[in-house]
């Protein structure tokens, strides 16, 4: 495994780092990142433990063509060292740190990533961070965390401590975290790094996830945190494009090929200039096409 | 000697029990003879009674065969209550020869063995205690395991003779006009007992719920009974099904099902007038939710769905998606309650179910079958019976016999547990791999390469995973390893008969 900058991140799905039958059946469901935990979701009697587990399952584990991210405790604990280590260690693609509040703290997680690069003869470089955001802190200070290291995948909107951090909790219209979700988002996309959105953990509300995911993407953001396996396909279909975004991406992928063929510079679909932002929307629409199965291999149209 | 199947079937089995080795799964087309029963005419007056010791003394003598239902499953309190007596009396050498047995009737069993009660025994399948006993040489005689469709052959052929059929009911008249429909311990479906009403010498029903004449609709006939036997309970309606059978939540068996979903969707059967049968276990069952939406989606509708029915298969019917439900067994109180109330929910025996000796089965008239399995080989041959650790622990159902329809699917996660669920060869052979097309598990689908047009239209769909058999086995061996070959007696404690009533397996006793 080895970190990329650039790939599909729409669903990044969260396993607890304790729990080994999760772990070996997590890259059987298509997410695009896998999340192994070994903060929130791991007891204090059970950290080293985890710790282990997820440094074997790293090394041993088939997880498909997922990406695999591990949160890490966070650098306030007695665990963070340790935990850097064996994921660096096992050769992990990306590690998120939690309740990140300043570039400060990233800086600390990329001098520690590269320490121990060293010390195990890993390529520097090869592993990229991302920061949970967590805090009003955080949130005031997400430029300067998105743009704190090359190594920066991206940013994510956590719910839960924020809200807790805000003297409100979560509410059904996601007012709350309107601030937050915007503030992060802008961040990341003035950085040129990724956002995610927080998870949604009521399985039963299957409305309240649409309703909220929609929103979401309608913001802008690349992807979703999930707690489900079951919640994949939801993020999927809400992330799909449509027949005609389909067909317009290849249009601009014929027009560069086009003016390619014509040794032009300048790429022109009916009339009108194709520029950089365009051209990188319909590499999107078409990766995530493929991805989702809506295209076969000539580029037919397989969606309903 | 070696059969079909390649299993190695002892020469001294096949004479003492005077059967073929298997074959081949074609049927043919051969001429057979059915037998007839014993018939003590009668007005049909005074067929109530209060002791079934009294009626046990007047119908069973030692040697004979005796049968019951599995259709209360672990529910049941008619088989304890029979063998009570037949114990309390002392008979000797009986043959037992059930549709199936349920756990609770293992400790009876069992005891009845150990005191020389039963000294033979048939069945579909076997779980817990008793298959232990049994894989352990608790029975001198080998067990015979047949399919619910082989066992209606076997009835009509004379190869089970049922002397005196013990068959509790939740709803009888005073001449033995019976459903399993009304009352309280109702189960639906009488489809297995319809074959021991209609060939035993003698049929007893037993009941706690005695009805005005005539009961209807009357699925045992009052042509076929002799005794009526007034019971407190015959089951408890709690332990015979679940309300409704529930969708799994474990996204494991919920991608399997999926997956199964696309399979069937590209295949050349879906298709207006698709049919389909799906097992009970998890991801069997929830590939129907699937199904639904693609049907829905695509304007598909099924002619019928065969088989043991629960309520989300009823609920198709209900919504339109599918035709007609064809039903040998219930597994849930829904679906019970439906074929009460729904004339296009139709209950059917077990040799219209799925008879390979008579005019044609449903079983035959299937598109689409989706079962489960322990073990399947490279060979795809398949093991329903049989653990990791070679006790028995498993029926055979209607796996042979669902089998047959045009796509059988099987579907098993890759391991379970450190246990590979793909092998290079199962422990013991129950469905012959040539009735196998499909096999789906969660990290891929093989199918089976004599389909030829399924390999075709299943390898360009995108994202499913299609591959090799062996490369199935390989990845489950990569993930558990291999484990150290299971040890046996020479002793066989079962035969394993395929739908034919050829032998495709034999059980040893496992060596501890």
């Amino acid at each position: 495994m080895s970190y990329v900058q650039d790939r599909l991140r729409r669903t990044m799905m969260f396993v607890p780092g304790n729990n080994p039958a999760m772990i070996k059946d997590a890259g059987i469901y298509g997410a695009d990142s896998i999340m192994l935990d070994l903060e929130d979701s791991v007891s204090l009697p059970e950290k080293d433990a985890a710790r282990l587990l997820v440094y074997e399952a790293i090394k041993t584990v088939d997880f498909g063509d997922s990406e695999v991210v591990v949160r890490v405790n966070g650098q306030d604990t007695p665990y963070y060292d340790e935990d850097v280590k064996a994921v660096v260690k096992a050769g992990v693609d990306v590690i998120r740190l939690p309740k990140t509040e300043s570039a400060a703290m990233v800086h600390q997680l990329v001098n520690d990533v590269e320490a121990a690069e060293a010390e195990y003869g890993i390529e520097k470089g090869s592993i990229g961070v991302m920061a949970a955001i967590e805090s009003a802190k955080g949130v005031m200070h997400a430029m300067e965390i998105a743009e704190a290291t090359s190594l920066m995948m991206g940013l994510a909107v956590s719910g839960e401590d924020y809200t807790s951090d805000m003297h409100t909790k979560r509410y059904p219209d996601g007012q709350e975290l309107l601030f937050a979700r915007n503030m992060v988002l802008q961040a990341a996309r003035a950085a040129g790094v990724y956002a995610f959105d927080t998870v949604f953990s009521n399985m039963n509300d299957t409305e309240g996830f649409y309703r909220e995911t929609n929103y979401i993407h309608e913001l802008g953001f690349d992807g979703k945190s999930l707690v489900n396996p079951r919640q994949i396909e939801m993020v999927n279909s809400v992330f799909n494009p449509s027949q005609a975004d389909i067909e317009e991406a290849f249009n601009v992928q014929n027009a560069i090929a086009e003016a390619r063929a014509k040794g032009s510079g300048v790429i022109s679909m009916n009339g009108k200039m194709v520029d950089k932002p365009i051209v990188a929307k319909a590499s999107r629409v078409l990766a995530t096409a493929k991805a989702s199965h809506l295209i076969d291999e000539e580029g037919n149209y397989l969606g309903k | 000697m070696e059969n079909k199947a390649a299993r190695h079937i002892p020469e001294t089995v096949l004479k003492s029990l005077a059967l073929k080795p298997f074959s081949g799964v074609e049927i043919g087309q051969p001429e057979v003879n059915y037998i007839a029963h014993q018939v003590n005419v009668t007005t049909g007056e005074n067929k109530v009674v209060d002791s079934i010791a009294d009626v046990i003394k007047k119908t069973l003598k030692d040697g004979m065969t005796i049968s019951f239902h599995h259709h209360f499953r672990n529910g049941d309190y008619v088989f304890n209550k029979v063998m009570d007596q037949i114990i309390a009396l002392g008979y000797r050498n009986l043959t037992l020869a059930p549709s199936s047995l349920t756990g609770v009737m293992n400790d009876k069993i069992i005891a009845a063995i150990k005191q020389g009660v039963i000294t033979n025994i048939t069945s579909s399948g076997m779980r817990g205690s008793l298959g232990d006993f049994i894989s352990h040489g608790g029975l001198k005689q080998p067990v015979i395991f047949r399919s619910h469709g082989n066992r209606a052959r076997s009835i009509e052929e004379g190869e089970i003779k049922i002397d005196v059929a013990f068959l509790g009911v939740p709803a009888a008249d005073p001449a033995g006009n019976a459903n399993g429909q009304t009352g309280k311990a109702v189960f639906g479906s009488l489809g297995y007992a319809l074959m021991d009403a209609q060939y035993a010498n003698h049929v007893v029903l037993l009941t706690d719920n005695i009805v005005d004449y005539p009961c209807t609709p009357a699925s045992i006939k009052q042509t076929q009974v002799d005794y009526v036997v007034k019971v407190d309970e015959v089951g408890d309606p709690d332990k015979i099904g679940t309300g409704a059978t529930r969708f799994t939540k474990d996204p494991k068996e919920l991608k399997i099902a999926q997956m199964v979903n696309q399979v069937i969707v590209n295949s050349p059967y879906f298709k207006n007038g698709l049919s389909f049968q799906t097992g009970t276990g998890g991801a069997a069952l929830a590939v129907s939710r699937y199904l639904r939406q693609s049907m829905l989606d695509q304007h598909v509708k099924a002619s019928f769905a065969l088989g043991g029915i629960t309520k989300p298969t009823c609920d198709l019917m209900d919504e339109g998606i599918v035709d007609k439900v064809m039903d040998v067994q219930d597994f849930d109180k829904g679906s019970a309650a439906s074929m009460a109330a729904n004339p296009n929910h139709v209950e059917i025996d077990a040799s219209w179910y799925a008879d390979p000796h008579n005019k044609g089965a449903v079983v035959n008239n299937l598109d689409v079958a989706i079962l489960s399995a322990l073990q399947i080989d490279t060979k795809f041959n398949v093991n329903v019976m049989t653990g990791s650790d070679g006790v028995i622990r498993g029926a055979i159902g209607g796996h042979q016999d669902a089998a047959n329809a045009k796509m059988t699917i099987i579907t098993a996660p890759l391991v379970r547990g450190r246990n590979a669920t793909i092998v290079p060869d199962v422990a013991t052979v129950v469905t012959p791999g040539s009735s196998i097309d499909v096999v789906v598990t969660e990290r891929g689908i093989a199918i089976n390469p004599a389909r030829r047009d399924l390999v075709a239209a299943l390898t360009k769909v995108p994202g499913l995973n299609v591959v090799s058999i062996e490369a199935l086995q390989q990845a489950a061996e990569a993930r558990v390893g291999k484990p150290k070959p299971l040890a046996y007696t020479d002793q066989t404690v079962a035969v394993v008969e395929y739908r034919d009533g050829s032998v495709i397996d034999v059980i040893k006793a496992v060596k501890d």
